[in-house]
């Protein structure tokens, strides 16, 4: 019954173009920012932080990075795992060279490290399309796990090939490392992942977004009406890599804490990302979450029900869930292209018109 | 005729300027096949000027020259008084030529606003972490290039489907929104493929009327591709004809009417 936009007058452009029109779902996002940020921290353990709200949060990122990429400017990539990495190296080689510098820092720089990383590899974009720019950031994932591989200055010369983070700090409270505290982790995951959906949407709804969804959805009109082709690809690989070079260095210094590149960052983390942006939906941030949430949530629930409380042997539950989410990216893909963001925005719209649909 | 370079008055009394556009000597080849051959002709601003001829004339092939599209192999073409070098489509769109499309090119998955929106590119100044932060700068020119853009929506009727997605939209207000996008721009030369085509009587008419009103209202430079001759013979200030790639006339509609090699091209002529 509060779903409504009638007496919900805009006055000004302003008012017209914000994020929540509807002042429902406004305060909606309000109480939502206000739970993550002032009552999870205090009733956070180390399970629920480990199991559910960490990997939430830092592939709701890298889902919101491939997102741009993929759903608003429309350039398939298959290099997410590949950029992840860069991100996880970046930050290793920042924390083990300079010790002393805030963690912020260091993410911030691992994601602009991976943006120019990410630039150079969509240069091909320019010139290919579709699923031949997808073989090329296929290269992109396979030379990057590659060279983190074989290149020990990459890993500091470490006897196990691995990178391990060291325990570093923001303004005194532990961050990294085995003695980081469940609801520091949190915050710090969640902090960024509210910069990067707040910018996301800031870009998405402006010029940037308007030129990087004019080329998706026809490239040669958008140059004929003054997008630079180049430019706009380049800004989308850009932005994207950040995001994903900023949740690959969340994944590896905060989540996982030791990190071993084959197996963290390979082909299937690029397409777990890609997963989740088709089933969440393309060219939503909301999206995003939704998808990020759903495929974290899935393997937990599954194990609940299907181990705790069925019964049934773990590894039967884990192929179980291989066959759910291939199951569900066929049924998406046939039934609801644009995913779960698009069945919530349908919901919406009969919830605006509920009870009375005419 | 027109060869004064000061202009000259239309019939119904409008002041027509100076050359806005000239293409000198314009020759277009695709291999073997020559699209269009030495051509010369302006456009005057403020004026309605008609580019026609049977299909495969080269018209389309003439306005993708124009906007940058194709490159021709030899001619100039002359824009403001000043040699036009090679560019990107992009790039000649910055310079205030503004065009729709013979088959719709809306974007697809955006609202009638976003696509109207996308129109004012070249007054987007704003740089991408001004954006990202979006308070300040970037809300101040989205917010005064949405008036803009609104003034369009309004002079075009499409005040109604604002946000609904283009892809919902009937072919007739497609083409509207096409032509909405092409004048948020607020172009220097507008460029129109085919404005009319697909459409019944009663679109057509609403659709003449629009570019009339925007020549008259913005005084804007228009050059269009038609091939309803109803239409192009009363909006038209001049009238150029192709066929086969070569300039078969040009002049005002009536002189055209009568022009005895464009009656033959579109009429046929007999090989006894």
């Amino acid at each position: 019954m509060f779903y409504r936009e009638a007496g919900d007058f805009k006055t000004s452009y302003v008012d017209d173009s914000q994020t929540f029109p509807i002042k429902f779902d406004r305060y909606r996002y309000y109480v939502v920012l206000a739970v993550a940020f002032g009552i999870i921290p205090f009733i956070i353990n180390d399970y629920w932080a480990n199991a559910l709200l960490l990997p939430f949060l830092i592939y709701a990122i890298a889902a919101i990075g491939l997102n741009i990429l993929v759903g608003y400017c429309g350039q398939v990539s298959l290099g997410t795992g590949g950029f992840m990495a860069v991100g996880a190296y970046a930050c290793y080689k920042l924390m083990t060279a300079f010790p002393d510098v805030s963690m912020f820092i260091h993410v911030i720089l691992a994601g602009g490290i991976t943006a120019i990383v990410g630039v150079l590899f969509g240069l091909p974009s320019l010139r290919i399309k579709g699923f031949y720019l997808a073989v090329a950031t296929l290269a992109a994932q396979f030379f990057l796990v590659w060279l983190f591989n074989r290149v020990p200055w990459f890993y500091n010369y470490s006897a196990s090939g691995q990178i391990n983070a060291p325990e570093r700090d923001v303004f005194g409270i532990i961050i990294t490392g085995p003695n980081a505290p469940a609801w520091a982790t949190y915050m710090f995951c969640l902090i960024f992942l509210t910069f990067c959906a707040v910018v996301a949407r800031n870009l998405t709804r402006g010029t940037t977004g308007r030129k990087w969804m004019a080329i998706r959805d026809m490239d040669i009109a958008a140059e004929i009406i003054g997008v630079n082709p180049l430019k706009a690809k380049l800004t989308a690989f850009a932005v994207s890599s950040f995001f994903v070079g900023v949740s690959g260095a969340l994944f590896f210094a905060v989540y996982l804490g030791a990190v071993e590149v084959g197996e963290a960052f390979g082909i299937q983390k690029s397409f777990l990302v890609l997963f989740m942006v088709i089933i969440g939906g393309l060219g939503s941030i909301f999206g995003s979450f939704a998808g990020a949430a759903f495929l974290v949530l899935l393997p937990v629930v599954l194990k609940v029900v299907g181990v705790d409380v069925l019964g049934w042997p773990t590894d039967i539950v884990a192929h179980l869930q291989l066959v759910i989410v291939g199951g569900l990216i066929i049924l998406f893909l046939i039934l609801e292209p644009h995913g779960l963001a698009q069945l919530w925005r349908v919901a919406k719209e009969k919830l605006r018109l509920w009870p009375f649909p005419h | 005729m027109l060869d004064n370079s000061e202009g000259y008055v239309t019939e119904d009394g409008r002041k027509i300027g100076g050359v806005v556009m000239e293409m000198k000597n314009i020759t277009l080849r695709f291999g073997g096949v020559v699209a269009i051959k030495d051509i010369s002709f302006d456009i005057r601003e403020g004026e309605i000027r008609a580019i026609i001829g049977p299909n495969g004339a080269g018209k389309s092939s003439m306005l993708n020259v124009i906007s940058g599209f194709y490159v021709p192999q030899e001619g100039e073409v002359w824009f403001h008084g000043s040699k036009r070098p090679p560019m990107r489509p992009f790039e000649v769109a910055q310079q205030g030529i503004a065009r729709t499309f013979q088959n719709i090119a809306l974007f697809e998955g955006m609202s009638v606003l976003d696509n109207v929106m996308t129109g004012r590119l070249a007054y987007m100044k704003t740089n991408i972490l001004q954006q990202a932060l979006w308070k300040g700068k970037a809300e101040a020119e989205e917010t005064e290039n949405r008036e803009a853009v609104e003034k369009i929506i309004d002079f075009l009727e499409i005040q109604h489907i604002r946000k609904t997605p283009v892809s919902r939209l009937p072919y007739g207000l497609k083409k509207r929104v096409e032509l909405a996008r092409a004048l948020a721009a607020e172009p220097k030369l507008l460029l129109l493929d085919e404005p009319m085509a697909g459409m019944n009587v009663e679109e057509k008419e609403d659709m003449s009327r629009f570019i009339l009103d925007v020549n008259d209202e913005f005084g804007t430079t228009i050059a269009l591709i038609e091939h309803d001759m109803g239409v192009v013979m009363d909006l038209s200030d001049r009238v150029v004809v192709m066929d086969y790639g070569k300039k078969i006339g040009d002049g005002t509609p009536d002189e055209v009417r009568n022009n005895q090699e464009v009656i033959d091209a579109y009429l046929g002529v007999s090989h006894d």
